[in-house]
């Protein structure tokens, strides 16, 4: 189980429950919550001593997806368990496209951001013949999808790898390498903010957490060890199929009350 | 100065991504002894998430979970070992504060400390 979850996060942790093992969906988002900031803060710590993730972004694009993850939270307990079936298989079906997509790596060129300047949130990152200096630009467009993100990650327990991307790659213009690791860094602080909520009302079952939590962290070990000699275009066509698959599933569950 | 600060962050950064390793490696270890102690006392007992009932009130807040975990209850444990990976992310955020606060950058002092009221709002209250 856990060297598939290595490869996208939550987004498979809560179908795989729901659909195979019959888990009532919030006891598997609550789940879902704890073991994405288990691989999240396990690889942050690893990818943060590499100097790619900017640090100053995440605090600031943070105050979004946490305020986001409360209220997502918070709405988990009053939407019907179907409900959050169907958005989570919509979400799927985005991740799928998104993934299946090449990541535009386009660095900005025009002129310095005001926001950006105001929040010192352009940087540099290394690379082999020093380091590469960015700007960073659109602030409140890449805040406010940060903000749903965070919604997402509170209602479904997920990372929300996919509006992120769209938030720092699309409308922030941040480089490929410290968007991922940048994301990723939030992901921690992002779903225990949601995880408070969960844990107060309940949702958050030891006897279903501990095997996923155990299971998703050496898996994301081993999982990385694997990934490092594959091939990652047929991985990735490979994964989109899966999760277009699961979403779909997710979708036909909720709408036909099977969940 | 702009070298400086490129030195602090670089030390920021380990001492960081430290902590996230230790909280995460800590809060594993818990949650697996107290899957063993779990599954040691409850392992043939059928397996049933199907219904959704809610954990008991000892099991929701920290002073319970404290309590529960003091009198080696399985689900206690591990329940414990979860809040302690739920911590660690707030454990960054904290170091975070001391962190802008040396480098005297205010400004992210006071954005860290408003990402650090939610969360700390969230797992006090749970937003009831």
């Amino acid at each position: 189980m856990g060297s598939l979850t290595g490869l996208g996060g939550g987004v498979v942790i809560v179908p795989m429950l729901t659909l195979l093992l019959n888990v009532n969906i919030r006891y598997a988002v609550g789940a879902s919550l704890v073991s994405v900031i288990a691989t999240s803060s396990g690889a942050a710590a690893a990818y943060v001593k590499e100097g790619f993730t900017n640090i100053r972004i995440a605090m600031f694009l943070e105050m979004a997806t946490t305020f986001g993850a409360l209220g997502g939270a918070l709405l988990a307990a009053r939407v019907p368990a179907p409900a959050i079936a169907v958005v989570f298989g919509i979400v799927l079906l985005h991740s799928a496209f998104v993934s299946m997509r090449k990541p535009a790596d386009q660095p900005w060129e025009g002129p310095p951001d005001k926001w950006s300047a105001i929040l010192r949130l352009d940087s540099a990152y290394p690379n082999r013949n020093g380091s590469v200096p960015y700007r960073v630009v659109n602030i409140p467009a890449g805040f406010s999808l940060m903000f749903v993100a965070g919604i997402l990650s509170g209602l479904l327990g997920i990372g929300s790898g996919a509006v992120k991307v769209l938030a720092m790659d699309r409308a922030m213009r941040v480089p490929f390498k410290v968007s991922t690791t940048t994301s990723n860094f939030m992901i921690g602080v992002t779903a225990a903010a949601s995880a408070g909520v969960y844990l107060n009302r309940g949702y958050i079952d030891p006897g279903l957490a501990m095997p996923v939590m155990l299971g998703v962290l050496t898996g994301s070990v081993t999982g990385a060890r694997i990934l490092a000699g594959a091939k990652t275009k047929a991985l990735r066509i490979t994964f989109a199929v899966v999760i277009l698959a699961l979403g779909a599933e997710m979708i036909y569950s909720g709408l036909s009350g099977r969940l | 100065m702009a070298h400086s600060g490129e030195v602090f962050e670089l030390r920021f950064e380990n001492v960081l991504g430290n902590l996230l390793r230790a909280g995460v490696s800590m809060a594993a270890a818990v949650v697996l002894i107290g899957g063993v102690v779990y599954l040691f006392r409850h392992g043939a007992e059928p397996f049933a998430y199907k219904v959704f009932r809610g954990e008991p009130t000892d099991l929701r807040n920290i002073a319970g979970i404290i309590n529960s975990a003091r009198s080696l209850n399985g689900r206690g444990i591990i329940q414990l070992g979860l809040l302690m990976l739920i911590a660690t992310p707030v454990a960054r955020v904290v170091f975070s504060v001391g962190a802008f606060a040396a480098e005297k950058d205010w400004k992210y002092v006071v954005i860290t400390l408003i990402v650090l009221a939610v969360l700390i709002y969230s797992i006090l209250s749970g937003g009831a």
